[in-house]
């Protein structure tokens, strides 16, 4: 049987001849399309310009004009081994970010360095971003020992600084080959003008290597990339969607859907041919569950058993940052980890490190407070609410991510570490209480179905005596006439009941405890499938943090009553203090309907 | 796993992620091999269901067997089946075969403008109507802001260029140098009012990869694939007057593929048969930049 095909990427500097040494494997390997040697030799001679087996790559004009690589190209070649995707990537630092496209996608990596001009800015930058992209096999090219006599000397001279550079970020490189894209020299064929060489040629060293099997044995993860509920033909499955980054499952297996903490056990695996028995790393998949449990795009899932993933909402990451603007403490952005999309801001940065100089003591700048475009930084991330994820030291599929700014990629990273959660012994609780949670035959959608509704969670909060109460009454009073299942609570109202026993000389702590005790019942309302208003005075970020670890985030609105908000909770909707009745109850009804959560109106 | 089962598995994690993403999504189907097999797998990956439309830009220049096949499959996989054309330049009789304008202006016209205006809404879309058999006006003028296409890195050389995720700007045009990152697997889903994200799941496929899976999955290709005794068949598949047979002796899937492998067709370009790409040095390149598949 055919060895799988390998995808392997050319990194280095700008022209230290990563095109030339493409195009030469091509040519050598005879994977060049028909006319295709000879179109480019007749185009060089048409302008005046000396032929290059780069040029096979530069396929497109105005790269031939510029002279430079700018993108990753995908092409095929064939050894005797086996078949090779080949992602050519660019050496001009502007273009780092298609590198990293080439990159990701790569299971080994050739990384090419000039003899003449030795290592420069983008071995190092290129090095480092193999290191933290995964790509852990590399084999350095050194290239162009025609224009150094084929002198073993340089060759040693280069191969030692570079491997001294490799030491610091931990990368033990496969081999290094003298070779001459231009010439050909140990490239698919044997030098004779390196005698002093023994090793293998590259295409030799390239087939030599087999391919990285698919993490199977490590703990199942599978993030959740959709439920399917399609109606058509009477179709009345509901599919969990998603591809197998890690491990295996079978049917019958008992499941844990992280985050949320919830659990069931596998009924089925869903496809339009025969159904697999057990599904592995590799396959998108799709399967049912036992119980309808309401689950969500974002979440991974782990095999009840294994080692659970982590859930925090801080972050210690080591990041890549590609946007034009520095990266900066307290900038936001939306981190996007598997399936999972969470609201990120940077706390601190620990220390920045300009991946194209050498490494200075193993340490990069302490202190700094941004982050340059092309440099790497170490540093933690408050979310916007809980993530799922591996230290990617365990597991780097679930251990890294990609952050966005407005509309763009503009940077990625890996998880070094958990940074600590602030709601780590309510999450706990949460997940003992999940545990043994006895559940209703009733599955959450039905009831949405029902009722015509969503369970929803509206805190009305805002200053003392502005009129939270009137509005959320109102409210109540509104969605009750039109037909939904709605329920006031004030928090006060609890208190001398199922608070009766908080009575600690702490008030910061009863207060937490209040806080995460109405949560509780908010959780038990919800459930039930109730659009719950609840009213409280002055609910603070770390307030709303409880509610979220405690009730589905996405299901909680936060209106703000009162002209100026002064606790720092973010809103959904502010509302005048002392304003309409009316008007402001009214304003609720319509963002409800607005995020779908009352329908039929 | 098998390479053709790695192919299958980030192709549908792709189709999959466009669905979660893109409210107003489409796929185009030209009809050839690439995009049916695109068909396929979002059957597979959906689980039998084909939860977008289908977009056929039809230049009234298809060969007619195409058009038979493109609503037997419509019919039999029930398919939400769109097709657009530039009806103004056809009434005008603005094309090649009329003998108004050349093949590359052509193509602009027929395929790009009327692709450009069907997934904008200003151009006038047909949708199959299961009840009446018909295609009827599609009332729907809402912009497509995902646009899933069948295109591979090895047809040539611009589209070796592409990303999963590939942003297009108002214009519908491609700025080649400014692509955005991807890092393993993740895309760009977030896009600016008015743009729009192609969205390519075959890009790591080939020509051989293709018929290869074509021949395990057993997948309904249209005849013209195949010899049907004339000793011709055709390669890639397009408009008529444009579009030539290729000598082959190839009469099924498995024979295609040993041609492939083996045979005088190695190291033969697969767009060898269209006469557009070889009028200028960059033809399909300067109609991907404006828009072109």
């Amino acid at each position: 049987m055919e060895r799988p095909t390998m995808s392997i990427v050319i990194v280095g500097h700008v022209d230290h001849g990563k095109s030339t040494i493409l195009g030469r494997l091509l040519a050598d390997t005879d994977a060049l399309p028909q006319g295709k040697l000879e179109q480019i030799q007749a185009f060089c001679e048409r302008n005046s310009r000396p032929f290059e087996y780069a040029f096979l790559l530069d396929a497109l004009k105005d790269e031939r004009a510029q002279n430079i690589t700018i993108d990753a190209a995908r092409v095929f070649f064939r050894s005797a081994a086996r078949r090779y995707l080949v992602i050519d990537a660019p050496g001009h630092v502007e273009f780092v970010r298609n590198m990293v496209t080439g990159a990701s996608h790569a299971e080994t990596a050739l990384l090419v360095i000039d003899a003449l001009e030795g290592v420069q800015e983008n071995s190092r930058r290129h090095g480092y971003l193999l290191s933290m992209l995964g790509v852990r096999r590399v084999i350095v090219l050194i290239n162009k020992m025609d224009l150094v006599e084929y002198r073993q000397e340089r060759f040693d001279e280069v191969r030692l600084e570079y491997a001294a550079f490799l030491d610091t970020i931990h990368i033990q490189p496969l081999g290094y080959i003298p070779v001459s894209g231009r010439e050909g020299d140990n490239i698919a064929s044997r030098s004779p003008r390196m005698p002093w060489y023994e090793g293998p040629t590259v295409l030799e060293s390239l087939d030599a290597l087999e391919s990285e099997p698919p993490p199977i044995d490590k703990p199942f993860r599978m993030p959740v990339q959709d439920v399917y509920r399609f109606t058509a033909f009477g179709d009345a499955r509901r599919i969990v969607a998603g591809s197998v980054v890690s491990g295996k499952l079978a049917v019958g297996d008992p499941v844990v859907f992280y985050p949320s903490a919830k659990r069931s056990v596998v009924r089925s695996f869903e496809s339009i041919g025969t159904p697999p028995a057990q599904i592995t790393s590799g396959t998108a998949a799709g399967l049912t569950l036992d119980e309808q449990i309401y689950i969500h795009r974002g979440e991974i899932i782990a095999r009840e058993g294994e080692v659970s993933p982590h859930v925090s909402d801080r972050l210690l990451v080591s990041l890549f940052w590609l946007g034009r603007q520095p990266l900066a403490v307290g900038k936001e952005l939306w981190l996007k980890l598997g399936t999972a999309r969470v609201k990120a801001r940077v706390e601190e940065i620990r220390r920045v490190i300009d991946a194209g100089q050498p490494a200075q003591d193993g340490n990069g700048t302490g202190g700094a407070t941004q982050v340059q475009r092309n440099e790497v930084t170490e540093c933690t991330l408050s979310l916007g609410k809980a993530l799922a994820f591996d230290r990617a030291a365990e597991l780097q599929e679930t251990g890294r991510f990609v952050l966005v700014d407005r509309f763009e990629i503009c940077g990625g990273g890996i998880i070094l570490d958990d940074a600590g959660d602030t709601q780590r012994a309510v999450r706990d609780s949460v997940m003992l209480r999940n545990l043994k949670w006895e559940k209703s035959t009733i599955p959450g959608d039905r009831r949405s179905e029902m009722y015509n509704q969503r369970a929803t969670l509206v805190l009305v909060t805002g200053s003392r005596g502005v009129g939270r109460k009137d509005v959320a009454k109102r409210l109540e009073t509104l969605l009750f006439e039109a037909g939904k299942k709605v329920y006031y609570l004030a928090i006060g109202s609890v208190l001398r009941g199922l608070d009766a026993d908080l009575t600690g000389a702490d008030p910061q702590s009863v207060r937490q405890e209040h806080i995460r005790r109405m949560a509780e019942v908010a959780h038990i309302l919800l459930d039930a499938g109730l659009i719950l208003i609840v009213t409280a005075i002055g609910l603070t970020p770390d307030d709303l943090e409880v509610f979220k670890a405690i009730v589905n985030p996405d299901t909680i609105v936060v209106v703000w009553v009162g002209n100026s908000e002064t606790t720092g909770i973010a809103f959904d909707l502010q509302l005048p203090g002392h304003g309409s009745v009316d008007e402001s109850s009214l304003a609720i009804k319509q963002l409800l309907q607005e995020r779908g959560a009352i329908l039929g109106f | 796993m098998e390479h053709l089962d790695r192919l299958e598995a980030t192709s549908i994690y792709i189709l999959r992620e466009a669905y979660a993403n893109f409210k107003s999504l489409c796929m185009l189907w030209s009809i050839g091999k690439d995009s049916t097999v695109l068909l396929w797998l979002a059957r597979k990956a959906f689980f039998g269901h084909v939860p977008f439309p289908l977009v056929h830009v039809d230049t009234s220049f298809k060969i007619p067997e195409m058009i038979t096949y493109r609503d037997q499959l419509t019919r039999d996989w029930r398919l939400n089946m769109v097709v657009g054309s530039n009806s103004s330049a056809l009434a005008e009789k603005r094309t090649f075969p009329d003998g108004a304008v050349d093949r590359i202006t052509c193509c602009q016209l027929l395929k790009t403008q009327a692709l450009k205006d069907t997934l904008s809404g200003t151009g006038e879309r047909r949708r199959f109507n299961h009840s009446s058999q018909q295609y009827e006006v599609d009332p729907s003028t809402e912009a497509y802001t995902g646009v899933i296409v069948g295109a591979r890195a090895d047809e040539e050389g611009s589209r070796s260029k592409e990303r999963y995720f590939s942003p297009r700007n108002h214009q519908s045009e491609w700025d080649v140098g400014e692509q955005p990152p991807e890092f393993w697997n993740q895309y760009k889903t977030e896009f600016e009012p008015g743009t729009h994200v192609r969205i390519h799941p075959l890009l790591d496929w080939t020509e051989l990869n293709i018929w290869e899976y074509i021949g395990r999955e057993q997948i309904p290709t249209v005849s013209l694939y195949y010899n049907q005794g004339d000793g011709k068949r055709y390669r890639s598949l397009g408009c008529y007057p444009c579009t030539l047979p290729v000598d082959s002796e190839s009469r099924t899937v498995d024979e295609i593929i040993a041609e492939l492998k083996t045979g005088k067709f190695a190291h033969i370009a697969e767009r060898s048969g269209r006469a557009q790409d070889a009028e200028d040095s960059g033809g399909l390149e300067t109609l991907r930049r404006e828009g072109y598949m």
